[in-house]
Order: structure tokens, then C-alpha cells, then sequence
């Protein structure tokens, strides 16, 4: 899709003597996202090799913003999902359930998971199944602290527990397993990708993937990567999670979404994370 | 009162004399503006933080009146002139009588 590329070039170059790009893709390229001064992201990179034949280059969706919501992100202090991610810390060290331990009591402290995001979801050889963040916190709860009512999987205290355990994973280089036990997975997760939704008939590639970098209405098309995630939107002012994402856009095909937390999402989640294969965790990030 | 309200601030540790710093400043707070309706209907009442004060050695340097149109989570920036050291105090009125305050000290060489 070297088309693509040469479109963004054409764009930016307009862009660059006050012409709006309205119609072109707009890829607004070579700017770096460093956190708090010091921690480098990798915003863009070569496209997973599954891809290369559409896709050359992947995209944070933090590329999309505008400058104010892209420093917004640049600044822990700036950036509201922290909040979220500080109340998940002082869930995380506080005691639930009936064996009196906290997630602090076996994982020491949240570093301990840095590498959690960057890899999930992740195939779960004790269950047979794919995992996503959330499900392996919904595991932990009932298996192993005796919480008889675990934290919903779209509910506050999960977004702000995800937002914790996606802040200590910042800057990791995502790679997500995509062969082997999860397979099929992945590949349920390929099939949802592609298939159009809605009254409007699209299908995630349509916006995604065939559109990026043009306008639809007042809002400018990511590449819909999740390395951001959770998001924190200027919309609800509240961290969002990923199927909470994938929910709002398939509701914006005026189509009915799939539930959080179903089999559907879990396997659109893989394939959508392993789109991201090459980028950095950003999350939480924030987004309009 | 309203839940996880929480102050922060970030001031410069130092600086010289007659410097202008920059001050920013976080309180998480719902700002329920009173103009929404819950599921069932009824108006949820508002609870916002209605006043934020910040002083230096005690000489005010900023009061601001809040109103419900005011963003969950409200920040403010302002750049403050620093003579000599001392500590900047922050206060947040919330609507429900609450006073949440917080200090940072600077360094002035
Ligand atoms: C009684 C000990 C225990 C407690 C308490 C506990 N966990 Fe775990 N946790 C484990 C074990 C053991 C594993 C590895 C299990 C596995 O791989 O399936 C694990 C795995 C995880 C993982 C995945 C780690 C990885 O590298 O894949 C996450 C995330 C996690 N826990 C989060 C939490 C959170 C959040 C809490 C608190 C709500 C919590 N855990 C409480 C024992 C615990
Ligand atoms: C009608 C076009 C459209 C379709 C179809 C669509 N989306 Fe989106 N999506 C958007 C818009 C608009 C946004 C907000 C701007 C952006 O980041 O692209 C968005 C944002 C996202 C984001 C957030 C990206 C970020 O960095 O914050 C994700 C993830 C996402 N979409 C995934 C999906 C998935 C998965 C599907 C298929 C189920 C899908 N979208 C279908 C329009 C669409």
C-alpha cells in the first residue's frame, strides 16, 4: 500500500501551507511522544508481517490527535486516566474477599506486571482459553482471594485496575502471540474484522484500515490500534476500556454489538492487539 | 461528599529570585453540575468545588469562582512571581461545606 503512504506525504505537504487536508489522508508523521521527558514511545512502526500486504505501516492512534490532546499525554500530571490508574493502586493494595488478601499480597507491587500488557491477551493453558487482562483479574479474584462478586468486566473499578496494570507496562514493545494454541482464535478474531456490521454495512477495516488518516465527519480515523488502552476520552471524561471501544463503534453501524466480555470480543481483541505488534503500551492514553 | 477527591499540585522545588514558576494544579472531583438526570428521571443533584484559592506566605495569588459548566476533574495552570521562599496553599470549596487543601514549598536562592 505504498498508495497510502504517498497519499499522507501529499496531504501533509497541504497541511504545511495552510491548506486543510479535508478529503486526503492526513498522517501527521516524525513528531515522537516522550513521557514525562524520559520515556520514549515507538508511535510508528513496519506493519506485523500478516499485514504487510495491506497495512506497511502501523499507527498509534496518538499520531491522530491534535496537538493539544497529544500533550495531554506527554505529562503524567496532564493526563486524567492517571487518577484512574492511582485508584486502581489503592485497590490493588487494599484487602478483598474472604482468604484477606490484597493483589499486592502475591504480586508484590504493580511493576511486578509490567510485562502483562504488552503481551495479553494471552493463551491460558490451565483453562484452555484466551485471556484477556480483565479476565485473568476476574480469575484471580474468585480463584484465588475468594471475592464471591469480582469486578465487572467493563465496571469502574476494572477500568481502573487495567489502567494501573497498562501504566507500569508503558513503553514495552507490544507482541502478542498470534500462532500456536491461540490460532484459532486469532483467526475467529481476523473473520470478525472483516466482516461489515450494521445498517451501515462496514466492517472495521472499512474505517480502519481503507480510511485512516481521512475525516469521517469532525472525527480524524485512526488505525483503531488498542496500544492505548485504556483510553481516557475527552467524550466521557473517564478512562475507557477496549471492548467498551469496540462496542461504540460497532453501535456506530447502527449494527447490535456484540456483550463485553464475549467470546466475539475476546478474539477480536487478540487479532486487533497483534495489528499492534511493533508499537509501544501507551496506555492510558487519551483520546477525544 | 463526593468520592476519591483527591488534591495534587506540581510547583518547582527552586528558582531565582523574582522568577515566574509555573503552578499547575489537579483536583479529582465528579462536578456534578445539577443540570443532569439520573436513570430515574430526577435531577442529580449538583456538587461541584464552587472556590479555588492559592496563597503565597499568606498574600492570596489566585481566587477563582467556579461554576457548574466546569469539567470533571478541574485543573488549572497559572505562572505565580516568586520573591523569596516559602510555601504556596491551595484550596478547593466543595458545595457540600468539604475544604480540601494541600501545600508546596519553593525554594528561592
Ligand atoms: C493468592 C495469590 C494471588 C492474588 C491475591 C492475586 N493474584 Fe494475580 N496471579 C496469581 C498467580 C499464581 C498468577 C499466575 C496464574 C496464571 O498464569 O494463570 C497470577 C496472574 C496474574 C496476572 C497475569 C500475570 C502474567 O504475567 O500473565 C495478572 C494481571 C494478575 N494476576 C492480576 C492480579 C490482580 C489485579 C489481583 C488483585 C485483584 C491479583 N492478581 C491477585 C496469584 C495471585
Ligand atoms: C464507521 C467507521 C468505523 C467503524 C466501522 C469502526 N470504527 Fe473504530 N473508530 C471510529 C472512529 C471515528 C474512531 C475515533 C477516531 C479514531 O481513533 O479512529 C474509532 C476509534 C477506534 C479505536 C480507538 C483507537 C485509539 O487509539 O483510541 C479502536 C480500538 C477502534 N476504533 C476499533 C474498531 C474495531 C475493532 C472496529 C470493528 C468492530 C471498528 N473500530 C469499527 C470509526 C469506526
Amino acid at each position: 500500500m505504498t498508495g497510502k503512504t504517498l497519499l499522507g506525504g501529499v496531504a501533509a505537504a497541504g497541511l504545511a501551507v495552510g491548506v486543510a487536508g479535508i478529503g486526503f489522508a492526513d498522517i501527521r508523521t516524525g513528531d515522537s511522544l516522550v513521557i514525562n521527558g524520559d520515556l520514549a514511545m515507538i508511535t510508528e512502526a513496519p506493519a506485523p508481517e500478516f499485514l504487510q500486504d495491506r497495512v506497511t505501516t502501523i499507527y498509534s492512534g496518538w499520531v491522530f490527535r491534535t496537538d493539544e490532546t497529544r500533550a495531554m499525554q506527554a505529562d503524567d500530571f496532564d493526563n486524567p486516566a492517571m487518577l484512574y490508574a492511582e485508584q486502581g493502586l489503592t485497590a490493588f493494595e487494599t484487602a478483598m474477599g474472604s482468604e484477606g488478601k490484597s493483589c499486592a499480597s502475591c504480586h508484590e507491587n504493580a511493576e511486578s506486571l509490567a510485562g502483562v500488557r504488552a503481551s495479553y491477551p494471552k493463551w491460558d493453558a490451565e483453562h484452555g482459553a484466551v485471556q484477556t487482562v480483565e479476565m485473568q483479574i476476574i480469575e484471580c479474584q474468585t480463584e484465588r482471594m475468594g471475592v464471591a462478586e469480582p469486578y465487572g468486566y467493563d465496571s469502574q473499578a476494572m477500568r481502573n485496575m487495567a489502567s494501573l496494570i497498562a501504566s507500569v507496562g508503558r513503553g514495552q514493545t507490544i507482541n502478542v502471540a498470534i500462532d500456536g494454541p491461540v490460532a484459532e482464535t486469532w483467526a475467529f478474531g481476523e473473520e470478525i474484522y472483516y466482516t461489515k456490521y450494521g445498517q451501515l454495512e462496514l466492517s472495521c477495516a472499512d474505517c480502519h484500515e481503507n480510511n485512516y488518516g481521512n475525516l469521517i465527519r469532525a472525527d480524524h480515523l485512526s488505525q483503531g490500534q488498542i496500544n492505548g488502552f485504556p483510553a481516557y476520552r475527552l467524550k466521557n471524561a473517564n478512562v475507557n476500556s477496549v471492548h467498551g471501544r469496540f462496542r461504540g463503534c460497532i453501535r456506530d453501524t447502527r449494527g447490535e454489538t456484540f456483550a463485553v466480555g464475549s467470546p466475539e470480543f475476546v478474539a477480536l481483541e487478540l487479532y486487533v492487539a497483534s495489528r499492534g505488534n511493533g508499537l509501544t503500551v501507551e496506555g492510558p492514553s487519551v483520546r477525544n | 461528599m463526593a468520592e476519591n477527591v483527591v488534591p495534587r499540585v506540581r510547583v518547582p522545588r527552586d528558582a531565582s529570585a523574582g522568577e515566574s514558576v509555573s503552578v499547575r494544579t489537579l483536583i479529582s472531583h465528579p462536578m456534578e453540575s445539577g443540570m443532569r438526570r439520573g436513570s430515574d428521571g430526577n435531577l442529580i443533584p449538583r456538587q461541584i468545588i464552587n472556590r479555588f484559592t492559592c496563597a503565597f506566605n499568606g498574600a492570596m495569588v489566585v481566587d477563582v469562582e467556579i461554576q457548574a459548566g466546569v469539567a470533571t476533574n478541574p485543573y488549572f495552570q497559572f505562572d505565580a512571581k516568586v520573591d523569596q521562599s516559602g510555601s504556596f496553599e491551595f484550596t478547593w470549596y466543595d458545595d457540600d461545606g468539604s475544604v480540601y487543601t494541600e501545600t508546596a514549598e519553593i525554594a528561592v536562592a
